[in-house]
């Protein structure tokens, strides 16, 4: 393992993502998700919708770090709001 | 066909699960872990943030790939999706021919991408290569893909045309090959226009297996690397350098471990959205 | 009446057939100008632009089936492809059948994950890669890139093989389960038969694919499993290019792939026909 050079911060990133992963199972086999049309364009999924959103933060973080001086946080703030948002309402 | 919920599928799927998350998550770490930090040996390797993911998307050399890897790709796409689907309309249906055909259009996909180079290499040089003799001296063109710039892009982009237009030719053949003939004579009762048949019949039957084409035409010909590697190393200049091998020169050539895995995740977060908005498209394709 | 609808026909098929010759002809004269350069002398080849060899010689050949450091290349090719195609056909059957056949927590995002490998660049992974297969001791061995092929070619495995399972009617899996056959034994005895035109389709493109492929199989291999396709780059010295024995070897890597598509050409042609490649 020593060759994958691990820090604090990737493996809570990691550890995170693998949680939320098997949070959506759980509720997955709890209460099925049922397609739906939110703002989005196309009819999603619980499953879908994360994917939108984890995608879309990935996507604003390369904006905030290439494009402005910010703090990395707020990228990471604003992409909290969106994933919710698409999460709701998408 | 109506599928049935059946959630034990899971363990038909898990060795397939397994092989590729072994090949696929474990390098995503890695990459990941490599990309925040200054790596110079296994000992001394230092936290630095989102520093590389600054340093690559404000580098003049990545815009520029990336921006030359666009144009290629667009053109990739204009010249070989028209011209491989007017190939499969040519096409005979049956017979010793269509097998013929089929086993031709199918030998430039065989052959190993640093051959397709070496054997464009030879073809195009002006001394040995019958093609580029034959510019220099029947045509009077000045071709010289080694030294000038644009003969060195154009040459790649017909490479990818050779190599590459059957793949799409065949595709659109599997997919006229779906049309029943019930389709066609009423047609021809209709007496309905060549470009009427095309337009109505042949062109929406292709729909699907076009998408597949120009899916999978666009991400290889964004991850192109041997065949400029070979012809020319990426020059004359940085002419032919596009993403793949802008990568592999930081990763391997310089040993820059950060700065390339930053490049690597950028790179891979441009693939899985394009791939993800042409499966999207595919799939609400099949359910209308 | 039968005559004249006769000539705009026959001025149609003209219509259709130079331009696919055209074609053909684009595809071939480059793979001609790799014979015809093979069976020359580097004298005759540096000399002058001749279109059939004057002198005709094996002797680009005979370099390479006596040096063993060049015929070993074809070996190990050879020898990580097939293992590839066998790994991924295996562990691919399967699962395409559960694509096919059920819906199950998830299906459709693994699917696309799955995809998604297909289209990710290998460049992305060398590094990692090399690192992976070097801690648990399996670099420069044939497995090492049979397995990291298997990251590109088992997901088209599984895409490929998915269309074909989707035409075998549903109802063939029934009767044999109420005839008392069990997974396993249904499986081997009546599915794999039926879909065998689409085993053999999916094992020539794991193939293609894997014997394709250049930058993975260089990176994770230095000696005992280097591909031909490094070995060529031998032929660069200091004193110059030997054209030769490099367009030989060049002839060489076609050679494989055109048996395989000569063995499986009625099925590939079966195969493009129902629609999924």
């Amino acid at each position: 393992m020593e060759w994958m050079s691990w820090t604090l911060p990737t493996a809570i990133f990691f550890a995170s993502i693998a949680t939320i992963l098997v949070a959506m199972t759980v509720w997955e086999l709890r209460s099925a998700s049922i397609e739906r049309r939110g703002f989005l364009p196309i009819a999603t999924t619980r499953g879908d919708r994360l994917f939108i959103g984890l995608l879309g933060s990935a996507y604003l973080h390369l904006l905030v770090i290439g494009a402005t001086d910010w703090n990395i946080w707020v990228a990471s703030g604003l992409s909290l709001v969106w994933l919710l948002v698409v999460m709701r309402w998408g | 066909m109506s599928k049935v919920q059946n959630n034990k599928a899971w363990w038909l799927v898990l060795p397939v699960f397994l092989l590729v998350a072994f090949s696929a998550i474990i390098p995503m770490m890695t990459v990941v872990n490599y990309s925040v930090q200054d790596i110079f040996d296994q000992s001394s390797r230092y936290f630095v943030g989102a520093d590389w993911f600054r340093q690559v998307l404000q580098d003049p050399r990545l815009h520029d790939s990336l921006l030359r890897q666009f144009i290629y790709s667009f053109c990739v796409l204009l010249i070989e999706i028209p011209l491989g689907i007017g190939i499969a309309l040519t096409m005979p249906t049956k017979g010793r021919w269509s097998s013929l055909c089929l086993i031709v259009m199918t030998i430039p996909l065989l052959i190993p991408w640093n051959v397709v180079g070496t054997i464009w290499q030879i073809f195009g040089r002006g001394d040995i290569g019958l093609l580029g003799y034959a510019l220099n001296n029947f045509f009077h063109i000045n071709y010289n893909y080694a030294a000038n710039a644009s003969d060195a892009w154009v040459t790649v982009l017909v490479i990818d045309v050779w190599h590459w237009t059957s793949l799409v030719a065949l595709l659109c053949y599997s997919g006229l090959r779906a049309i029943p003939d019930v389709y066609y004579q009423a047609a021809r009762i209709d007496r309905a226009s060549n470009w009427a048949v095309f337009r109505h019949i042949q062109l929406p039957k292709m729909k699907s297996v076009l998408l597949i084409a120009v899916m999978l035409r666009f991400m290889d010909s964004f991850m192109i690397y041997t065949e400029p590697f070979v012809l020319t190393g990426g020059g004359p200049g940085n002419s032919t350098t596009f993403l793949s091998q802008t990568l592999t020169t930081m990763a391997l050539g310089q040993f820059d471990l950060g700065p390339a895995a930053a490049f690597s995740l950028v790179y891979f977060l441009i693939i899985l959205l394009v791939s993800w908005v042409f499966y999207t498209a595919m799939t609400h394709g099949e359910k209308n | 009446m039968s005559k004249r609808e006769k000539l705009p026909l026959k001025k149609m098929q003209l219509r259709k057939v130079v331009p696919l010759w055209i074609y053909l002809l684009f595809l071939l004269v480059p793979i001609y100008w790799l014979v015809n350069m093979s069976f020359k002398t580097n004298t005759e080849i540096l000399g002058g632009l001749t279109l059939f060899p004057q002198d005709f010689t094996v002797a680009n050949y005979r370099v390479i089936f006596t040096d063993e450091s060049w015929y070993s290349g074809y070996i190990n090719s050879l020898y990580y492809v097939c293992l590839n195609t066998v790994i991924s056909l295996s562990v691919a059957l399967p699962a395409a059948y559960a694509f096919s056949r059920y819906r199950f927590l998830g299906d459709k995002h693994l699917f696309f994950w799955l995809l998604t490998n297909r289209m990710a660049p290998p460049a992305v992974f060398l590094l990692p890669f090399f690192q992976l297969y070097s801690s648990i001791g399996l670099f420069d061995t044939h497995i090492a890139v049979a397995l990291a092929h298997c990251l590109f070619n088992v997901p088209l495995a599984v895409w490929i093989l998915e269309g074909f399972m989707s035409g075998v009617p549903k109802e063939i899996d029934e009767t044999a389960y109420i005839d008392g056959y069990s997974f396993p034994k249904f499986f081997g005895k009546i599915f794999i038969p039926l879909i065998g035109s689409g085993i053999g389709v999916t094992a020539f493109f794991c193939f293609m694919f894997s014997w394709v492929e250049l930058l993975l199989a260089r990176t994770l291999t230095s000696v005992n499993a280097k591909p031909i396709a490094a070995v060529m780059t031998r032929t660069v010295s200091a004193s110059g290019i030997d054209w030769g024995v490099l367009a030989a070897a060049g002839v060489l890597t076609i050679l494989p792939g055109m048996l395989v598509i000569w063995f499986v050409r009625n099925h590939v042609v079966k195969g493009f026909a129902l629609g999924r490649v």
